[in-house]
């Protein structure tokens, strides 16, 4: 199962970014062969619309779980269109311990 | 915490009371989401004023050189942002939306879209923390937009200074920019006066507010100009469970304290209205 | 001839100035029809006892997309400059977001494929009202959580302009953005109602410089005059910016106005301010006309 995480960086220690739409990065992290890979949200900068289109974007990878501080009103529900089970952690952690709790 | 201050009819003293919550507040991130007509900085005027360029959007402009006057643009046109003037097609740059269809299907492409980057965002630090306002350019368009690029360097900032709160003094009306004004505000403050239009503008911005979030508090200011009114207001908030946080006297003070630069709490700290406007604050903050 | 009254930032007595005004206008003989052109609070109509006769749906275009016709090809979604379309391939999966859309048909243009449907959604209306004396008023208004005010505006003045009356007032959206810009252009004069405070007055620099930018013909009221300080008068005589009038503060004016009754009905002084400032307004307007 694919998973994405809002990260503030492109590595292991940086943090996960509490906005989804406009996160910097998303790690998309692969449960099976347990294997993480860093990509620049496209929609971080879009004047309008960001949200739906990082929805698009992660969906585009077949993630079926996202994780992110926060998840906008009108976000739930396209999330909950393209199947994708949201996870929202509050505190500061890091995107190797998200994967880690992922993991267990 | 960000809270958002708000009134569906403007002059309420929305800005005025907006600002005295930011002198209590002492440390905090302002922000003037009323873009149209930004007036905190008037009150907390920055310094080390940092003034980036922001682009509002894009505008069609036609290039005559290669324009056959075929028409197609018009014909798409859903703005009615295509003129013929003395035989000439130009775009009528207040009425384009951007959407750049003319652009894409014109035959001889004789059209071109250009950026508007006349609208500014400032940055400094104030007596009572950082304070970010931006001003549309006259005439421009999607302040909507805009709020939300207001709104998410202030979180940069919030988060860059490690200062929690951030106090918004949002725009009139109840359309995009109210809209983009409240979305993710953790609590909304609604400012209104006892005026049958006060009531009205009340009720549609609390519908609106209301079907995003939970915690609305009111504040009726100038209450004793009619007090039946006043009492209406009571019965509606009762009504939609909506708590009244403070019932502010009209005070010539207020005004004084504005044009000596100042917020109330700083003119006249022990004055009744800054009293009122202390215990409401507290209300606010302390959930 | 039509008149704006507009303000950079609501709550100065724009609707109060529209309606005394329009109350003046027809008590000196001239017919008169009064617009409420701020569609996202329109409130001046509460002043008057009234009853609907007729509303116009204003309606903006919305795309209905037919999966099954669909190729996901993803033009629409590349010509959509709104990202109102939410498309996702992988997932066969493809969506109009209402809230996004601006209505500007591009999808529909794009598509090869006959895959979208032209439809339309309201986004408020134009209401007709009539008094007992058939005076006929008309407002345009915003349906909640609709976002496109100026289609609005743009309609209720083509339909108050289809009837046929001396003076046309339209009490205009506050702020300097879009809203106050259509009704601004629409007309052939513009009342300026200010506050002179310095709040009022940063408010009233911005109206200018906007009013300056489309070339219009404006005047100032200044409203609440005694209330705040001179900085104003300052400006306006730097600038040379006519003063059509100044209506002094009173509590008295303000409980007429929170009660939704007009002040020149109830106070002789005001009665004859209107009366001079409504001259000075159609001295002004047929010297540019």
């Amino acid at each position: 199962m694919k998973v994405a995480i809002t990260s503030r960086s492109n590595s292991m220690d940086s943090f996960l970014d509490p906005r989804f739409g406009r996160c910097a990065y998303f790690a998309i992290h692969d449960t099976e062969t347990k294997e993480t890979e860093f990509v620049k949200n496209p929609s971080k900068d879009v004047n309008e619309g960001a949200g739906p289109s990082a929805v698009k974007f992660i969906a585009s990878y077949k993630v079926e779980k996202a994780v992110a501080g926060e998840f906008g009103f009108k976000i739930k529900s396209l999330m909950n269109q393209v199947n994708i089970q949201m996870i929202v952690i509050q505190e500061e952690k890091t995107i190797k311990e998200i994967v880690d709790m992922l993991n267990k | 915490m960000e809270i958002a201050f708000l009134s569906g009819k403007g002059g309420t003293g929305k800005s005025s009371i907006c600002a005295a919550f930011i002198s209590i507040a002492k440390n905090v991130i302002a922000v003037d989401c009323d873009v149209d007509a930004a007036n905190l900085y008037l009150i907390f005027p920055p310094k080390n004023t940092i003034e980036t360029n922001y682009i509002s959007g894009k505008n069609a402009i036609i290039h005559q050189d290669k324009c056959t006057q075929c028409g197609l643009c018009k014909e798409l046109c859903q703005f009615d942002a295509i003129n013929i003037a003395e035989g000439k097609f130009e775009v009528d740059s207040i009425s384009c939306d951007g959407c750049a269809l003319c652009f894409r299907k014109c035959p001889t492409k004789a059209i071109e879209m250009v950026d508007s980057d006349d609208s500014k965002l400032y940055f400094g630090d104030f007596r009572n923390g950082s304070i970010i306002y931006g001003r549309l350019s006259p005439g421009e368009e999607n302040s909507g937009k805009f709020i939300s690029v207001v709104r998410s360097l202030a979180r940069e900032k919030s988060k860059e200074l490690g200062i929690e709160d951030i106090i918004i003094d949002g725009p009139p009306g109840i359309g995009c920019p109210f809209m983009s004004t409240i979305t993710g505000v953790d609590k909304v403050v609604v400012v209104t006066e006892p005026s049958m239009s006060g009531l009205v503008d009340l009720k549609r911005s609390i519908d609106v507010a209301q079907s995003f979030m939970q915690e609305i508090y009111v504040i009726i200011n100038k209450y004793d100009l009619n007090p039946e009114v006043t009492n209406q207001i009571k019965e509606y908030c009762l009504e939609k469970n909506i708590e009244i946080i403070a019932f502010l006297p009209f005070d010539k003070e207020v005004v004084d304290a504005m044009i000596n630069g100042q917020t109330i709490i700083e003119y006249n700290s022990e004055s009744d209205i800054s009293n009122r406007i202390r215990e409401a604050y507290q209300i606010v903050f302390k959930s | 001839m039509k008149i704006a009254i507009a303000s950079g930032k609501g709550g100065t007595g724009k609707t109060f100035v529209s309606t005394n005004l329009f109350k003046t206008f027809e008590s000196l003989g001239h017919s008169t029809l009064l617009v409420d052109c701020d569609v996202e609070c329109p409130n001046s109509l509460l002043f008057f006892d009234l009853k609907k006769v007729s509303d116009t749906k204003v309606t903006e275009y919305r795309p209905i997309i037919d999966a099954d016709k669909c190729v996901y090809c993803g033009l629409c979604y590349e010509y959509c400059e709104y990202k109102a379309i939410f498309y996702v391939p992988e997932l066969k999966h493809i969506k109009v977001l209402d809230n996004l859309c601006h209505g500007c048909k591009a999808c529909s243009i794009a598509c090869k494929h006959g895959a979208i449907e032209d439809s339309s959604t309201e986004i408020g209306d134009v209401s007709f009202f009539s008094d007992s004396n058939s005076h006929i008023f008309v407002e345009g208004r915003l349906k909640e959580g609709k976002i496109a005010s100026i289609p609005i505006i743009k309609s209720a003045i083509k339909e108050a302009s289809l009837l046929s009356y001396e003076y046309l007032l339209m009490d205009s959206s506050p702020g300097t953005s879009c809203p106050f810009i259509q009704t601004a252009v629409r007309s052939d004069y513009i009342v300026l109602v200010a506050e002179p405070t310095p709040f009022g007055l940063s408010d009233l620099k911005q109206s200018v410089e906007t009013l300056n930018s489309i070339n219009k013909d404006y005047g100032v009221i200044i409203n609440r005059s005694g209330l705040g300080d001179i900085k104003v008068y300052d400006y306006l005589k730097d600038n040379e910016i006519p003063i059509i009038a100044e209506i002094p503060f009173s509590k008295e004016i303000a409980r007429y106005y929170s009660e939704g009754k007009l002040a020149v009905s109830h106070i002789e002084e005001v009665k004859i301010l209107f009366e001079e400032i409504s001259n000075k307004i159609m001295k002004n307007g047929n010297s540019i006309s």
